[in-house]
């Protein structure tokens, strides 16, 4: 079957990529352009593991097709940090350990980015609902929150 | 060198501190690598065809449509996995599992899989496999099933344990009983006594990676494995045997892993995978979807236990008694027998008797979950214990503190018991501000004990000296939450160097000797000990070093703080060789430094852990939601207390989930109707609030720091510190978990009813 020709921006650099109708972004972020730090905890919308930023919006990628990045501005956690230098988030997950396996903190960090974009300065309870999206079954997100809370402080104070 | 394990009370410079985990930035940044993360060139995909019955007879199969379908390039079913597991029945269940063989035996039961060029060919070619299936009367609940009249899951099962050897086989396999003393008379003895049944639902571990491996055999009979697993050398040995490999011809890597919890502790698709590749002759990649997760992969039992203790007038209990059963999925387990030793396990016991029953259902095998069994007896003891404290009046904390077990005292299950944490876990408890905090309306406050075993078992591990001075530590148990960090601070502490010049790794299969799983709280506590054990081999050689770089004795030569120190007036003006100094040195010394260690680390201390909880109930709508929770266990040494919080609170949560809201849930025709996360509903962030931990230090006496295992016993408490706490505020006690809304408000309901 012949591929749609798709031209987008990911994390500040065009990209082109030929992908079929019923693929979904995940499935071309992962399997044909190699980025990987998205992750499948469902496909279907509910674990927040695959979590994207779209054009400003926070998305699962699992429920956008491929083509419909035409055009766009994608955003995957490989473009959080510059360079060497982590996101003050990425640098306070750590520090909080606010990951144990790992497996949702990429899409906790891309969630809490989008959080903190359209409300700087959350409560406890406005990052709580921020984040309800998205699954974690390790931390029981008390470490999650601190984190988002500390880099909260530390991204004002920037 | 012999080790010697006990516990030296040394002053810690790295144990005990909070550094960051050395794959940490991995993880941040999505760079690190987890099962299906990885791929290879040429490439196939993989995918699982599966029953949708409960219960039925394989007729016949016909993958020839499938087979001819462009793209496709292996179909097999169970006559490509034969039996060799040479009467292991144990092997030969897990075999099944993997592939059904002559009857599908629950819903998502695997019946026939596929490896072709993409997944899209891959699921048309599913669509192509046709199967007649003879359907056959199923049961999936675990009272049901244990009745005469059920029908039968397995017709050469007899039960075993019976005094009398049964002449009709039956769903149950087997019956198990712990306990000492006369219960009987020790009811006599009681002026009160609770007597209650309890039902606890089937849950998921949940873990947010699905299963994924890349299997790769080659034509000359060796393959490789990589695979997201709580245990590569299990998987290995078994994967070896059921394709008739030698062992060391699979090379397992684990990746790194999103999640286990008990499980990834078996194979499913893994030996599908390889039998896939060696009939395709190609890599090929098996991801399963969340809804295979759900339907087969994992779950824990679901249960049906009853409780009767009694107790005089001044509180301490005289007779303890419980008869749990649990289901095991299709194929027998000892699972109830787990539940059955732990039940009890927290007290003082003069009378006490568990027996426990393993029961066949149509669901899929039960799989470890987080000290595996014990959260269900836990509920049922401890909501029984708070029962009783009430008849009695006195405080549940103050009761509990007068039965609970000590250092000596007999356990329930059998052992007398060493230095232990449930004393201290309660007193902590009874001064914990928590509990004098003021409740508001409609709501109430629970608390709960849990024990744990732990395990130690069979560890290997490398600790290699760079010439630059630097450590890797390659250890063979797999990470799963945080453990290198803690790897890494145990051997910094052993040689007295900094945690910054230690690099802990987990090594592949071919790598290094044999490791038992990541299970039972063992991960930390048998690897830091083998750890230590290889820091000394090292030590021992650095000395010996250092004594050739001075020419002095090796007798002469101490390590202190990362340093070779000359002992003795003699060598007063030789100063001191650092670790770094010694090994820029080696080359001309004798070569390569390392130390190697393989042990059994015998001696995992029990742990314990008390719990609080506050709880509001919407006594209109039965909804709840939980206002404060503590966490105060026993660590024996917290390695890296961030990580041992992490783990406590991880814990709290899932049986937060378990207690409210988690479930399988089944249909009269035997099939899962929640195979996902939009309806199976783990907690998230907005359930929850801030969970406080406390972590109590009494050291384990079997290890030289004192550590104990702490990933487990978390989850043990919840169910019931829930169950108490909901009783408390909605005034009616809870027996059926999970608490959903609808179960809550039939209880409030029911309680208005009676009381009108
Ligand atoms: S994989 Fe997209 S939400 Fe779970
Ligand atoms: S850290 Fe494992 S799921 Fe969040």
């Amino acid at each position: 079957m012949a591929g749609i020709a798709v031209s987008t921006t990911i994390n500040g650099d065009a990209v082109e990529y030929l992908c079929q109708p019923d693929e979904t972004l995940l499935d071309v972020l992962r399997d044909r352009l190699g980025l990987t730090g998205a992750k499948e905890g469902c496909g279907t919308g509910d674990c927040g593991a695959c979590s994207i930023i779209l054009d400003d919006r926070l998305v699962c990628s699992c429920l956008v097709l491929g083509a419909e990045a035409e055009g766009r501005r994608v955003e995957t956690i490989e473009g959080m940090a510059h360079g060497d230098t982590l996101h003050p988030l990425q640098q306070k997950f750590l520090e909080h350990a606010a990951l144990q396996c790992g497996i949702c903190t990429p899409g906790f960090l891309i969630a809490a980015k989008d959080l903190l974009a359209k409300n700087p300065d959350p409560t406890e309870e406005e990052i709580r609902f921020g984040l309800a999206g998205n699954l974690c079954r390790c931390t029981g997100y008390d470490k999650i929150v601190r984190a988002v809370q500390d880099a909260a402080i530390v991204m004002k104070g920037a | 060198m012999n080790f010697d394990p006990r516990f030296s009370g040394r002053k810690f410079a790295s144990v005990g501190t909070r550094p960051i985990r050395p794959d940490g930035i991995d993880k941040v940044t999505g760079r690190a690598r987890y099962g299906a993360d990885f791929n290879m060139a040429g490439q196939l995909v993989g995918r699982v065809l599966r029953s949708p019955h409960a219960h039925a007879r394989i007729v016949k199969i016909d993958t020839s449509k499938a087979e001819k379908l462009a793209g496709v390039k292996a179909v097999i079913t169970a006559a490509d996995l034969p039996d060799l597991t040479d009467g292991d029945a144990a092997m030969y269940d897990v075999l099944d599992n993997c592939m059904a063989r002559t009857k599908a035996l629950y819903d998502g039961h695997a019946v026939a899989a596929v490896a072709a060029i993409d997944a899209r060919t891959a699921r048309q070619a599913l669509k192509l496999i046709e199967i007649e299936y003879e359907l056959l009367p199923h049961v999936t609940d675990v009272d049901e099933a244990a009745k005469h009249t059920a029908p039968l899951i397995n017709d050469a099962i007899f039960t075993e344990g019976l005094e009398e050897k049964p002449v009709k086989p039956s769903n149950v396999t087997k019956r198990s009983q712990f306990g000492h003393g006369d219960v009987h008379q020790g009811f006599g003895q009681a002026d009160f006594i609770v007597e209650r049944s309890f039902k606890t639902e089937q849950t998921h571990q949940g873990y947010i990676e699905p299963h994924a491996c890349v299997a790769n055999f080659s034509s000359d009979g060796t393959a490789d494995l990589w695979v997201c697993t709580q245990g590569h050398f299990v998987y290995r040995q078994h994967c070896a045997q059921l394709l008739g490999m030698e062992a060391s011809k699979l090379r397992v890597t684990s990746s790194e892993i999103g999640g286990g919890f008990g499980g990834k502790t078996h194979v499913w698709a893994e030996p599908v995978a390889l039998a896939l590749s060696r009939k395709a002759g190609r890599p090929v990649k098996l991801v399963m979807t969340r809804d295979e997760v759900f339907r087969a992969s994992g779950p824990t039992s679901a249960t049906s236990i009853d409780v009767k203790i009694g107790a005089r007038k001044d509180g301490t209990i005289t007779a303890a008694e419980a008869t749990l059963r649990y289901s095991c999925g299709p194929y027998a387990g000892s699972w109830a027998e787990i539940g059955a030793m732990t039940a009890f396990a927290c007290y003082k016991l003069d009378n006490v008797k568990t027996v426990g029953y393993e029961v066949l259902v149509n669901r899929p095998k039960t799989a470890a979950y987080r000290a595996p069994s014990a959260p269900m007896a836990a509920f049922a003891v401890e909501s029984a214990v708070d029962e009783l404290a009430k008849k009695i009046g006195m405080d549940p904390v103050d009761f509990r503190i007068r039965n609970a077990a000590q250092e000596g005292t007999r356990s329930s299950y059998g052992p007398v018991y060493g230095p232990i944490g449930i004393g201290p876990t309660l007193e902590a408890v009874k001064s914990h501000p928590h509990m004098k905090a003021p409740l508001g309306k409609n709501q109430g406050r629970g608390m709960a004990c849990g024990f744990w075993f732990n395990f130690g078992g069979q560890t290997c591990t490398d600790l290699n000296i760079g010439m630059d001075g630097s450590v890797s530590l390659a250890v063979g148990t797999v990470d799963v939450g945080g453990s290198r960090a803690s790897l890494s601070l145990v051997a910094a502490e052993e040689l007295g160097i900094d945690y910054a010049q230690v690099k802990a790794i987990v090594a592949d299969t071919s790598s290094l000797g044999y490791n038992d799983m990541t299970d039972g709280s063992r991960g930390t506590f048998s690897s830091s000990m083998a750890t230590i054990s290889a820091a000394r081999n090292a030590i021992l050689i650095l000395r010996e070093r250092a004594a050739q770089m001075w020419d002095i004795a090796v007798d002469d030569v101490v390590w202190e703080k990362g340093h070779a120190i000359a002992k003795g007036e003699k060598h007063g003006n030789l100063g001191k060789l650092s670790l770094k100094e010694i090994a820029v040195e080696s080359g001309k010394t004798g070569g390569p430094i390392a130390g190697h260690s393989e042990l059994v680390a015998d001696g995992a201390g029990v742990s314990f852990a008390t719990h609080i909880c506050d709880i509001e109930v919407d006594p209109e709508t039965g909804a709840t939601r939980v206002i404060r929770y503590t966490v105060v266990q026993d660590a024996g040494k917290a390695v890296h207390p961030t990580y041992v919080e992490g783990q406590y609170q991880g814990g709290a949560a899932q049986g937060i989930g378990w207690a409210l809201n988690e479930e399988y849930i089944y249909g009269k025709d035997g099939r899962l109707q929640n195979a996902g996360f939009l309806d199976y509903r783990i907690p998230v962030c907005s359930d929850l609030p801030m969970i406080d931990t406390q972590i109590l230090e009494i050291p384990n006496p079997n290890h030289p720091y004192g550590v104990r295992g702490v990933g487990e016993t978390s989850i043990v408490p919840p169910l019931a510190a829930i169950a108490n706490a909901v009783s408390n505020a909605a005034g009616v006690r809870m027996t059926h978990i999970p608490m959903s809304p609808p179960r809550i408000l039939a209880a409030i309901e029911a309680e208005r009813e009676w009381s009108k």
